[in-house]
């Protein structure tokens, strides 16, 4: 995928990472993609950015990218964030490659908090930064006892956390990183995406990717691969809805994030997806 | 009344214990905590370990409920479809999935056996949720119908055990056990803990549970009283060995074993 010359950016490896460390990476990932929704270990690298900030998702991008590909780098939806704008920047700077904002033009999505609306084609790969990727982890703290329960797919714990929800306010109350069952086998953390996120990664054709840097692991759902929210047979999962339009595009299929536009309680919903927001908008121009 | 129950055990029942138990041995260190127990139980018997404190009685609980791996002997235990099996000899799910379905623990304090965090209806939900059911009106009715047969107000479904009182733990934690229908359940001290009209409270309603379901169970006490109420028939255990095994009555009425005959005296009149 990628050759070990150093090509003018500051003496680092081609992405950054070591060419062992990519093989090591890109071994966890082909392990991650056999056993769907499997955690699996890897040695996570010391970063030049805090744990927290997308670690993972960026050692993951730097092992599967390729000088052909394009980048496109999101965070909360949006390409012009902090987050996001920095990791761009650092694969333009350590890998030289092509970055996008436009989700169907990208070959790579690094992402936080949000899958595109776009719906993602064959041969994408979605990269999700992950802080926590163990679900049972707030039922169960001990890691010897949460693995024997994936071992043995004993997720009734998990159920007990929905009933809990339900029994006191009437409704799941999980809005984002609910849990999904893989493959009919694992129980999977999606990553801190907003539950309305969750039916996308249902039998996606694109590859999708998981990178915990401070807890070390890697998981991933293959293409077309099922990808289930956990519910009750009398409680279906249900997504979020919004009364409004986005206030720009006045797209009414999108996640919306609310903006507080000034002090006197003026506020504005609009397309947490800025890529989506846009192509909208120069759609409505055209026409 | 043992004597009674006894006799009326079915006759195809009688042909199999459920559990049996023999050369059970555990130490920790030089300490020798149980010794060479051997002991059959019936389906729906009730049987008292009593013994003073250190004698034994909890180690041997441990490891007839499978949470302690004796250091020798064997346990056979009778599965719902007729096979026996000795516990460790079943694979880890194998057994895992036995204790949460067919057997019950109901711990000396409730808060071991409870999650103190979750509410009334989500505990004793738990363990219907552990097998698969997945229907949220299903499960509360079930858990509604257990705090009614545990007498806990259904109104308080939704409160945390952490507020209620003792006694009303100790009912949750039992109907949180028997939800699964379980065809034996351990109890470690069920009683201990209460004050004394709670205790008869929860004695009677555990001697009712017994008999209406069926159970069998092992009730580790060093409580002489609750030994007669409850139990069919007594093992007393000291220094980790059995030193008299009987029918309640005839252990608690004429002891033959010297430290039996003292245990018998120093019972409360």
């Amino acid at each position: 995928m990628s050759d070990a010359v150093p090509t003018g950016n500051g003496g680092y490896n081609f992405a950054y990472l070591d060419e062992q460390t990519k093989r090591m990476i890109r071994r966890a990932i082909l392990k991650a993609v056999a056993i769907p929704g499997y955690q699996v270990p890897f040695a996570s690298r010391e970063m030049p950015l805090p744990y927290g900030w997308g670690t993972g998702g960026i050692q993951v991008t730097a092992s599967i990218i390729g000088r052909g590909d394009t980048l496109k780098v999101i965070d909360q939806g949006a390409d012009d964030t902090t987050n996001a704008v920095s990791i761009r920047h650092f694969f333009e700077r350590t890998a030289g490659v092509a970055t996008t904002e436009q989700t169907v033009a990208a070959s790579i999505i690094q992402t936080r908090h949000r899958i595109p609306e776009t719906p993602l084609q064959e041969g994408q790969i979605i990269v999700y930064q992950v802080p926590i990727p163990e679900p049972l982890r707030w039922i169960e703290p001990r890691e010897a006892e949460t693995r024997k329960m994936h071992a043995l797919a004993e997720y009734g714990p998990m159920y007990v956390r929905l009933y809990e929800d339900i029994a006191q306010f009437g409704q799941v109350t999980t809005a984002y990183d609910y849990p999904v069952v893989v493959n009919g086998r694992y129980l999977m953390r999606p990553s801190p995406i907003p539950k309305f996120d969750n039916p996308k990664m249902d039998m996606s054709p694109a590859l999708q990717l998981f990178g915990a840097g401070r807890e070390k692991r890697i998981y991933a759902v293959p293409p077309y691969t099922s990808v289930k929210s956990l519910d009750f047979s009398d409680h279906p999962f249900t997504i979020e809805r919004w009364e409004q339009r986005c206030a720009i595009c006045g797209a009414d299929d999108s996640f919306l994030d609310e903006v507080v536009t000034d002090d006197q309680g003026g506020r504005m919903f609009v397309c947490s997806d800025t890529d989506y927001c846009r192509s909208r908008q120069t759609g409505q121009a055209a026409e | 009344m043992s004597v009674l129950r006894l006799v009326d055990v079915t006759p195809a029942a009688e042909e199999a214990p459920l559990l049996s138990v023999t050369g059970v041995s555990r130490r920790f260190g030089p300490q020798i905590a149980c010794r060479n127990v051997s002991f059959d139980l019936w389906p729906g018997e009730v049987l008292g370990v009593v013994g003073e404190s250190g004698s034994g009685k909890t180690t041997l609980l441990n490891c007839l409920s499978a949470r302690l791996r004796p250091d020798a002997g064997r346990i056979e235990y009778q599965l719902r479809d007729g096979r026996v099996a000795e516990l460790f000899e079943l694979s880890e799910p194998a057994r895992r999935m036995l204790m949460r379905t067919d057997w019950g623990f109901v711990h000396q304090n409730p808060r071991d056996g409870l999650r103190l965090g979750l509410s009334a209806g989500a505990n004793i939900g738990e363990r219907l949720m552990a097998v698969g059911v997945r229907h949220y009106g299903g499960i509360r009715e079930a858990a509604a119908d257990w705090l009614d047969k545990v007498e806990i107000d259904v109104a308080r479904v939704d409160d945390t055990p952490q507020n209620f009182s003792g006694g009303m733990q100790q009912r949750l934690q039992i109907a949180r056990n028997l939800v699964s229908h379980p065809r034996l359940v351990f109890m470690d001290e069920p009683t201990g803990g209460l004050d004394v009209s709670v205790q008869a409270r929860l004695l009677d309603l555990l001697r009712g549970l017994c008999d209406e379901l069926g159970l069998a169970a092992i009730v580790v006490t060093h409580d002489l009283g609750v030994a007669r109420l409850l139990a069919h028939r007594l093992m007393v255990m000291r220094g980790g060995a059995v030193v008299e095994t009987g029918l309640t009555d005839q252990v608690l009425d004429d002891p033959q074993h010297p430290y039996s005959q003292l245990l018998v005296a120093s019972m409360l009149q």
